[in-house]
This record gives C-alpha cells, structure tokens and sequence, in this order.
C-alpha cells in the first residue's frame, strides 16, 4: 500500500490511508526524499489522522523523515496523531520532541508557514 | 458476554504484524475494552510482533478472552521458536537492544499492560503472555 504525495507549492503534503507496513514505511521515507529533490520542496506535512497505531517502528520512521528532510532544507510537520495514540505513544517511552508536530492538516500548514517553509510558495500570499 | 473465540495469526512478515494487531484490536473490542485500551492492546501486539519477525523470523501470536477471579479481559500469547533471549532482565530495560531498534519494545509492552510475562530459553525459543482487563 504506497502512500499518496500531493505537492502544493513548495509544501509535500502525504497523506496516510491506511494501516502501513514497516516496509510501505520505509517506501514512504526513500519516496519523500526523492520528491524533495524533484519538486525543490520546503516543507513536508505527514498526515496520519488515519493511523489507529503508531508503535516504535513507525514513530522512529517518522522522526528520521524529519532529521532527513531537514538535511534536504525542507521542515516536517506531522498532523494528525489521534488522542489515544498519543496516550499510547507515552505509555511505550516514544519521544517526538525534536520533531513538529501540527493538531491537523490546517494547523501543519500554518506551521510551515511561520518556519519559513512556505515563503516561496506560487501565488504569493493568502 | 460476546461469544468471542481465540484467534491465532502465524507471524512471518511485517504484513503479519498489523494482521495480528487488528486481530488483537478486534477481539478486544468484542470483550467490551475501552477505546484507549484497544489503541494500547494493539501497540502492545505491533511490538511483541515485530520482536518476532526481527529475531526469531516466524512464531505465531494468539488472542483469546481471559477470565480469573470474576475479572475478565484479553490475552495475548506470542510465541516462537527463535533464539531467546540470554538475558530477560536486560531486555526488559528502556534502550536495551541487540537489533538496531529503539529498545522500547518489551518493556513499552509491558507498560501498555496489566499483566506481562516472559519465559525465554536461549536456543528454544520465547513466549511473551500479556493481559488487558475489562474495567470495571
């Protein structure tokens, strides 16, 4: 199961269906870093509102997609992380504390905008 | 109570292990847990899981409703036939690995359950117990 990527601007925006396995994790972290370089990308949002598990593997996953994109110039925010995840995040000793983390979608974007991700972003303003 | 049955999900491959956990997740939900303890009980699963293919390679993990002393929940049993694991106490300890992880996997485990148990014979193999009660 391949994780969709839209590009909004200078904003990668992947979006997490479904449960994933460590090895569509792994395809997820390569296919960012490759877009990245490809669409000259700022900022990076990782939705995973759809996520009813985020164990060690996948958290770990997460925070080297954002220490990796961050050597490539461009800022990770992750949304999305349901109320009983969290909860079950801390129970298993998880630190995400380096790593931005936004409420939602919305809040991700508005995030990457105050750290600069976006300034460049078509359009201009907005 | 809900007639659920045990379920046995063979672990071999990292599809496997969300298989297990939704297995886990399912049965837990049928025995009436509560929806943080459902997040919990199938973190717990991912991580027992994924123990099992990263060091033994295969094992299976089993799911079934509990019941002792008026109390009931789910059981987790997952077992395999791998290595094991010379020293239990060290592999209990936050940051502990011989694989190249976080080293959060037993004792996070154990964290996100009532009840954890481990026996580990090197050579033989590990089982891992672990029960989530009902609250009452």
């Amino acid at each position: 199961m391949s994780v969709p990527i839209l590009k909004q601007g200078k904003v990668l925006i992947a979006s997490i269906q479904t449960a994933l396995t460590d090895t569509d994790m792994l395809r997820l972290q390569d296919e960012l870093m490759a877009q990245i370089g490809r669409s000259r990308s700022r900022g990076v949002v990782v939705d995973v509102t759809a996520l009813d598990v985020m164990d060690s593997f996948v958290s770990r996953s997460l925070r080297g997609i954002a220490h990796m994109t961050r050597l490539r110039g461009a800022e990770t925010v992750i949304v999305g992380i349901q109320p009983e995840v969290a909860f079950a995040m801390v129970q298993l000793g998880i630190s995400m504390e380096d790593v931005h983390t936004a409420l939602d979608l919305e809040e991700g974007l508005a995030l990457l905008e105050s750290l600069g991700g976006e300034a460049e972003r078509g359009g201009g303003g907005g | 109570m809900a007639a659920a049955a045990e379920v046995r999900v063979e672990i071999a491959s990292d599809a496997d292990v969300v298989a297990a956990r939704q297995a886990g997740r399912r049965l837990a939900e049928a025995l009436g847990l509560g929806t943080t303890d459902l997040t919990l009980v199938a973190t717990a699963i991912s991580e027992i899981a994924r123990n099992i293919t990263a060091y033994a390679g295969s094992g299976e993990i089993v799911v079934r409703p509990v019941e002792l002393n008026g109390a009931h929940g789910l059981e987790v049993v997952a077992r395999d036939a791998g290595p094991g694991i010379a020293d239990v106490e060290r592999a209990l300890q936050d940051g502990y690995t011989t694989g190249g992880g976080l080293g959060l996997g037993l004792p996070g485990a154990r964290r996100l359950m009532d009840e954890f148990e481990i026996v580990s014979q090197p050579g033989v193999g590990t089982t891992v117990t672990m029960t989530k009660w009902v609250s009452t």
